[in-house]
């Protein structure tokens, strides 16, 4: 099977998640949210979002309480670095098992 | 409508007819009027078009991709190191597989500086990907801009027009300027089959992988491989495409013929001289004389340089006792460009025909060095009487 | 007047995808991803050869949501002029054009091209974001590269020039805006872009950029040490509208404080910087100091 009936001749890309495979493999620790410690989570009401604000790729949520995508998260931690009260922390990846790897 | 006029008005004609959107405009002798000439028709409005006066040519050929890219008719023209600087983006134009339109003034490459006539630089840059159509006379710069236009848009390849410095850009000849209703049913408006736009967002030509790889809809994309191989599938159905350019032109303006060689008593020829550009013209003073001498010669002019008509050269010269390439330009270390290149197609087409002939190849003008039609003649009869040499001989060398 | 950014009117809407291939804590994802949100849907973006190509990914998958233009290394702003040349010829006087070049394709090897447009008055911005050295090939110096960091071709000794001035080059082109922004403030680079939108010509940024691999630090740092470099008075959040400089955001608030962090504080976060001579540290100091002289001299 070849690439003869491709629609393009010129390296022409369209959008889409994932460019770089399941990017949350890299990681080596995840960032873990204590929701009694998040301040939108306390308020039940949009607030502070930080961590929102400076993930560098896009996979916390602008939700109460924000949720981490693991498909792509890299653990790069700035998330738990930026919080103000503290409430994310990275925890080790070996910590979870096989079973909770993908799910929060 | 009949003028007399000089080949880069010749060359700016064809492009104001052929309604290029934007124009990139850098200075570099002897290419410079082309672009200036073009100017005074934006400036008065006779030409409604973007001018951009780029600071260089590297920029020049980047903005007639950017604006190619983006559904433009462009065009820029250069010469020499103007050609070279550019390097990068003509290989980037045929990879993105582009209908750009350039004019290449033909002038020797530095080192050391010259600003004479000789073919070099866009013999140079035959491997790019790019069509490449060379000029003999004014009519020819002025009908190939307009062919050139119509062909790159239909196969998506970028081409250049090659005519020779000062002995074409700087002479004056009569030639027949096609009126612009002629010229927009030849050359309908630029539709190309993508565009870049924001309603349908892509990014274009991103680093491609050796191999390939799925893409968002779940469809085996190319990889590198074969992009490039496209491309040069399509250069080599260029040449059918060429075939048509000529007919359409021809049933459009009444002039045309071949549309890769251009013949001069080959027919019942024992020699032919093979040449590109406006040697070949001087070299039917040297076929008349030679024939009045009773030796039976001819010259054939290579329009069509890449996609090489391998086919077509080889069926022109089956059988002949010799050809004789007479080139201005040659591949540093080997041999004049033209000469492997018609050596390979008649090896290719003709090897234990029989009919294969000798080829001899002399190496004229290089840097302007004035070619004496003298010289050629001579050199010529020469060449029919006996292999004179195996590698290239340089006529006017005066070591 | 136009109103501050916050966190929470920021616009919502994404124009990247996840799973790029940027490293670990990149802080140009940062600033494109909040640059992108000020620059919105209508809108073509030009990138060289750069970290930028590589996040926005590998044939046949892109990571933007938006039309972009790859070209040769030096030749984005010749790019952003040839499209802005065809939008014309279209009639269209609304789709915005941004060119995105790293340290190297802007202060190096894309600087004539850059120029070039400037004088032309070309209507596009384009950003410089600067990660301070050649990243997406190994960390090597480029005009941008502080004096002492080390780099994979100065790996010894750092470099020994000083830092490039590309916001002052490109000042000097009398242009409508030039602003200097941070990946750490990215509320305050998405205000620039929303002001500067329609002032005519080229409008040009330059963003700091943090960077884990090339800067040698812990990723989770990367906001906090792009802070240092704002809040050691080494790197300033400014803008210069129609010639006139004016200090931004946290530098601003700095004017007013008078206390800057010892820009020691900056280096010693990084690896790159671990063979700086005290004595060049004080060097850097004075520069600040000297700077900060002018800064506050002004104010009053």
């Amino acid at each position: 099977m070849g690439t003869r009936n491709y629609r393009r001749k010129t390296s022409h890309s369209e959008h889409g998640p994932g460019d770089g495979g399941r990017t949350g493999s890299w990681r080596v620790e995840r960032p873990v949210i204590d929701q009694s410690l998040c301040i939108p989570c306390k308020r039940n009401k949009e607030a502070c979002f930080i961590c929102w604000l400076f993930c560098p790729d896009i996979v916390i949520s602008r939700t109460i309480p924000p949720k981490i995508d693991l498909e792509y998260c890299k653990g790069c931690g700035i998330c738990a670095e930026e919080c103000p009260t503290k409430a994310i922390t990275m925890v080790d990846e070996a910590k979870f098992s096989d079973e909770e790897k993908d799910k929060e | 409508m009949h003028i007399i006029e000089n080949g880069n008005v010749a060359a700016a004609l064809g492009v104001k007819l052929c309604r290029a959107a934007v124009i990139a405009a850098y200075p570099i002798t002897p290419q410079t009027p082309v672009t200036e000439r073009l100017s005074e028709y934006v400036e008065a409005g006779e030409m409604k078009a973007e001018y951009i006066h780029v600071e260089s040519e590297h920029s020049a050929l980047a903005v007639c991709i950017a604006a190619s890219s983006t559904g433009a008719r462009t065009f820029t023209a250069t010469s020499s190191n103007g050609l070279l600087y550019m390097h990068e983006q003509v290989q980037w134009a045929a990879g993105a597989r582009l209908p750009i339109v350039m004019c290449v003034v033909n002038r020797a490459i530095s080192a050391p500086w010259n600003v004479w006539n000789d073919q070099q630089d866009s013999i140079s840059q035959r491997d790019t990907g790019w069509i490449q159509m060379y000029c003999a006379d004014h009519q020819q710069i002025i009908d190939s801009v307009i062919k050139a236009y119509w062909l790159a848009e239909k196969v998506s390849i970028p081409i250049m027009v090659c005519y020779d410095g000062y002995i074409l850009s700087h002479t004056y000849m009569p030639f027949d300027v096609p009126d612009q209703e002629r010229v927009d049913t030849f050359l309908p408006p630029f539709q190309p089959d993508y565009a870049l736009n924001p309603e349908e967002p892509a990014n274009l030509n991103t680093v491609t992988l050796p191999d390939v790889r799925m893409d968002v809809k779940g469809e085996l994309a190319h990889g590198y491989m074969e992009i490039r191989y496209l491309l040069h599938e399509d250069l080599r159905k260029t040449l059918a495409v060429a075939a048509d350019a000529e007919k359409r032109f021809a049933e459009i303006f009444g002039r045309g013929g071949d549309p890769y060689l251009e013949p001069y008593r080959c027919d019942d020829a024992d020699y032919v001289a093979v040449g590109l550009g406006s040697i070949t013209y001087q070299l039917r003073v040297a076929v008349d004389a030679l024939r009045k001498e009773g030796i039976n010669v001819g010259v054939l002019g290579v329009r069509f340089y890449r996609p090489f008509p391998d086919a077509a050269i080889a069926k022109a010269l089956k059988g002949k006792k010799g050809v004789i390439v007479f080139e201005k330009a040659l591949s540093y270390g080997y041999e004049g460009a033209l000469a492997s290149d018609l050596k390979s197609a008649l090896y290719e087409h003709l090897a234990g025909t029989g009919h294969l002939p000798l080829v001899q190849n002399f190496i004229a003008g290089i840097g302007g060095r004035e070619i004496r039609t003298d010289d050629l003649t001579q050199n010529f009869r020469a060449a029919t009487r006996s292999r004179i040499a195996k590698e290239p001989v340089w006529i006017g060398l005066k070591l | 007047m136009q109103a501050k950014t916050t966190i929470l009117s920021l616009p919502t809407e994404e124009f990247v995808h996840p799973g790029t291939r940027a490293c670990t804590g990149c802080g140009l994802a940062i600033a494109y991803r909040i640059g992108l949100k000020a620059l919105g849907k209508d809108t073509m973006l030009i990138v060289p050869p750069s970290c930028l190509t590589v996040l926005q990914g590998l044939f046949p998958v892109a990571s933007t949501k938006l039309p972009c233009l790859n070209v040769t290394f030096a030749s984005t702003a010749a790019a952003a002029t040839g499209i802005l040349a065809t939008l014309k010829t279209q009639g269209n006087q609304h789709t915005a054009v941004a060119a995105w070049a790293g340290d190297g394709g802007t202060s190096d090897i894309g600087l004539q091209a850059l120029s070039g447009a400037a004088e032309r008055g070309d209507n596009f911005i384009y950003f410089c974001y600067d990660n301070e050295g050649y990243m997406n090939t190994g960390v090597q110096r480029s005009g941008t590269t502080p004096i002492g960091a080390i780099t994979a071709n100065t790996p010894f000794k750092g470099k020994l020039q000083q830092k490039k001035d590309v916001p002052a080059i490109m000042a000097a082109h009398n242009l409508s805006y030039v602003a200097a922004c941070s990946a750490a403030y990215p509320l305050d680079l998405h205000d620039k872009i929303i002001k500067c939108k329609d002032m005519p010509g080229t409008k040009y940024f330059h963003i700091h950029i943090p960077c884990p691999p090339g800067w040698g630090y812990d990723p989770r740092y990367g906001i906090k040490i792009g802070r240092l470099a704002v809040e050691t008075g080494y790197y300033d959040l400014y803008e210069i509208v129609n010639g006139e400089f004016k200090l931004t955001a946290a530098s601003e608030k700095l004017v007013e404080k008078r206390k800057l962090v010892p820009v020691r504080e900056y280096f010693r976060a990084q690896s790159r910087f671990k063979i700086l001579t005290d004595e060049l540290i004080a060097d850097i100091q004075n520069q600040i100091d000297v700077k900060w002289a002018g800064y506050y001299k002004q104010d009053e």
